[in-house]
């Protein structure tokens, strides 16, 4: 099917050579970390993870996301899902390929990084994290080429591969809770040290990763020949509707804690992200974003009338991804890491080159996407065409 | 033809999946009868079931009191102690105020001399120590014979995981090549690399010659170090006779430091 990917017009190539250039860029800014170190980055001795491993954690969500098309369809035989799980398989892979390359150049020493496999420590979160990542690599791709590919020739995928299927869905919730795990099982850190953590990653991933469909939906139905489905694209966005109501709902469950029990520890963390402490805070307009956006992204899914309309329905897509991004990647872990164990407040903000990796791991994301996309389009192109 | 290298690449693949399975499943096979190896003690060297430190802070009044013990340590270590970036600082042992050292001891009215001594801080070697719980690869671990949480600096991978899980914030990363900022190298101990995590380690290299560690020796007396779990070593009776207080103990990590105030 890959011959399908190397046919494309001159937006589609122009599209590849941008994307290489951001892969090119950020390649040299890695080269450059890995000559000098992490020290490039705008990590420190307190806030010892930062912009990768935040990334990292909200892409564990997009892929997880995915499975809000494929449970429906298996295991509920919702029809209409049938013609859009590939594309909530395809960008699971595209996720979890970023997710790996965010940790491994969050790594100090990236070359040993098959450490983790040779010397396999089932203590260590990381140890089920790199299984559980890998493994829905693996899943997706073996499940998304293989159905695809049947749906081509015409024929019902394999019956070997019914089982995988099945247990790609409870695999697909594992990678987000062994993904808050890594936080939520550290003494000392009480703003991750809660366990609603691992269910509100979820809820926050069930919201970005179907809002992010959609809007992929709309682009595709708008340049391609294949559309996704009216009647698809507004039952995602009533999932959208429910997780991003929990997701804010979770947040407000930690806000209570804390604020009832007034216990410093835990109300410490979520003062320096809304209001500031000891006169640092660098995070309160984004967090006050974020919560803004994500009100809106309520307003806009609840309301049947601004959900029905797709271009309200884009806008509240756009809103919600950004807000969750900010909520889980800026907040989540600089919050978890300020003020440190001595109780003193060092803030962390990225770095120009640091944010240039970024991109370029995005970037070839978006290319893996792009190829895999092209590929499923086609084969819709044909079938359905 | 087509179809048997077909069968051939299929099972070679499977056979690949399979060896690379093995050490995850020895992982998980019953511990302790890997491939034997035995190391030496020296003649002359110290041991203990777990070493435990006690910090007599009424004897250190003031920075220039700590300043030796801090030198001494970062010295006989390679400490890059000339890298001016804070956030790239490397700290093995250091000095703190009460409010930072204790952060769940801290009265709004304390006893003044307290308040105003400065607090030596350093890795605590918990008897439960979730940095070891934490790190993929072991390269953090707990010595068995002697309760040290040690390093490996060439297995380390720099994921900073066992930074997130400390709640002492005894690590430190080397966030740039360290070697440059050394002040003068200490020749019987290794620098490290950039990228790998490091931190406090008992002077583990010390005891193994029968030498006390680098900051009980350059303390005059302020700080003594022992067996925990002999009664008769030198902390349990400055155990007995004082009162003692540790870093956030109620976290159940239970720390080797004992500070008496």
């Amino acid at each position: 099917m890959l011959e399908l990917a190397v046919r494309g017009n001159k937006w589609y190539w122009g599209w590849m050579v941008v994307l290489l250039g951001v892969i090119g860029a950020g390649f040299g800014l890695y080269l450059m970390q890995l000559k000098f170190g992490l020290g490039i980055t705008g990590m420190s001795r307190d806030v010892s993870w930062g912009f990768y491993i935040a990334n990292f954690t909200y892409l564990v969500g997009v892929a997880a996301g995915g499975v809000m098309v494929v449970l429906p369809y298996y295991l509920h035989d919702y029809k209409a899902y049938g013609k859009i799980t590939i594309l909530g398989e395809f960008l699971a892979i595209a996720s979890i390929v970023m997710c790996l390359l965010f940790i491994l150049v969050d790594l100090g020493q990236p070359m040993r990084a098959l450490n983790v496999l040779l010397y396999p420590t089932p203590n260590s979160v990381l140890f089920y994290d790199a299984i559980v990542l890998n493994g829905y690599l693996f899943l997706n791709l073996v499940i998304g080429w293989n159905v695809l590919e049947s749906e081509r020739n015409g024929v019902h995928y394999q019956s070997w591969l019914k089982p995988l299927i099945y247990i790609s869905i409870p695999w697909a919730v594992s990678i987000h809770t062994v993904t808050a795990y890594l936080y939520c099982g550290l003494p000392g850190r009480h703003f991750w040290l809660t366990a609603v953590l691992a269910p509100r990653f979820l809820a926050s991933a069930f919201a970005a990763g179907p809002a992010l469909l959609i809007l992929l939906c709309l682009f595709i139905r708008r340049f391609t020949n294949f559309d996704p489905g009216r009647q698809q694209i507004q039952t995602l966005a009533k999932t959208v509707a429910y997780a991003i109501c929990i997701n804010v709902f979770f947040f407000l469950c930690e806000v209570f804690v804390a604020f009832y029990s007034q216990i410093p520890g835990h109300t410490t963390h979520l003062k320096y992200l809304f209001v500031g402490l000891h006169g640092h805070g660098a995070l309160v307009p984004w967090m006050w974003g974020s919560m803004i956006f994500m009100v809106i992204g309520i307003v806009l899914t609840v309301t049947p009338a601004t959900r029905k309309n797709e271009t309200s329905l884009a806008i509240a897509c756009i809103v919600i991804i950004m807000g969750t991004w900010i909520d889980k990647g800026l907040g989540m872990i600089s919050g978890g890491f300020v003020p440190n164990p001595m109780h003193e407040v060092n803030e962390y903000i990225p770095t120009m080159p640091e944010i240039g990796i970024t991109l370029g791991v995005y970037a070839i994301g978006a290319l893996v996407l792009t190829v895999l996309y092209k590929m499923a389009v086609g084969v819709k192109e044909e079938v359905h065409g | 033809m087509n179809n048997s290298r077909r069968r051939f690449l299929q099972i070679a693949g499977v056979s690949a999946l399979g060896l690379g399975a093995k050490p995850v499943l020895n992982a998980f096979a019953a511990g302790g009868e890997g491939p034997g190896f035995h190391l030496a003690n020296g003649e002359d060297a110290l041991d203990a079931k777990q070493w435990a430190m006690v910090i007599d802070t009424r004897k250190l009044h003031s920075s220039a009191d700590l300043e030796p013990i801090i030198e001494a340590c970062h010295k006989v270590h390679n400490v890059p102690t000339a890298i001016v970036n804070k956030n790239h600082e490397i700290k093995w042992i250091w000095e703190a105020h009460y409010h930072n050292a204790f952060t769940d001891k801290t009265n709004n009215f304390l006893n003044e001399g307290v308040e105003h001594r400065p607090f030596l801080l350093l890795c605590n070697h918990c008897e439960n120590p979730p940095c070891v719980r934490a790190c993929p690869t072991q390269a953090t671990f707990k010595r068995e014979s002697d309760g040290i949480v040690l390093m490996d600096f060439h297995r380390c991978i720099g994921c900073r995981f066992c930074m997130a899980a400390c709640p002492f914030g005894a690590r430190s990363f080397n966030f740039r090549d360290p070697r440059p900022f050394i002040e003068e190298t200490n020749k019987e101990f290794p620098t490290r690399a950039k990228g790998v995590v490091e931190k406090c380690n008992f002077c583990a290299e010390r005891l193994a010659v029968g030498k006390m560690p680098a900051c009980v020796e350059a303390s005059n007396g302020a700080i003594a170090f022992g067996d925990l779990y002999d009664e008769h070593s030198e902390v349990r009776e400055l155990l007995k006779e004082n009162y003692t207080i540790r870093r956030k103990q109620t976290l159940g990590t239970e720390p080797s430091v004992y500070y008496i105030v």
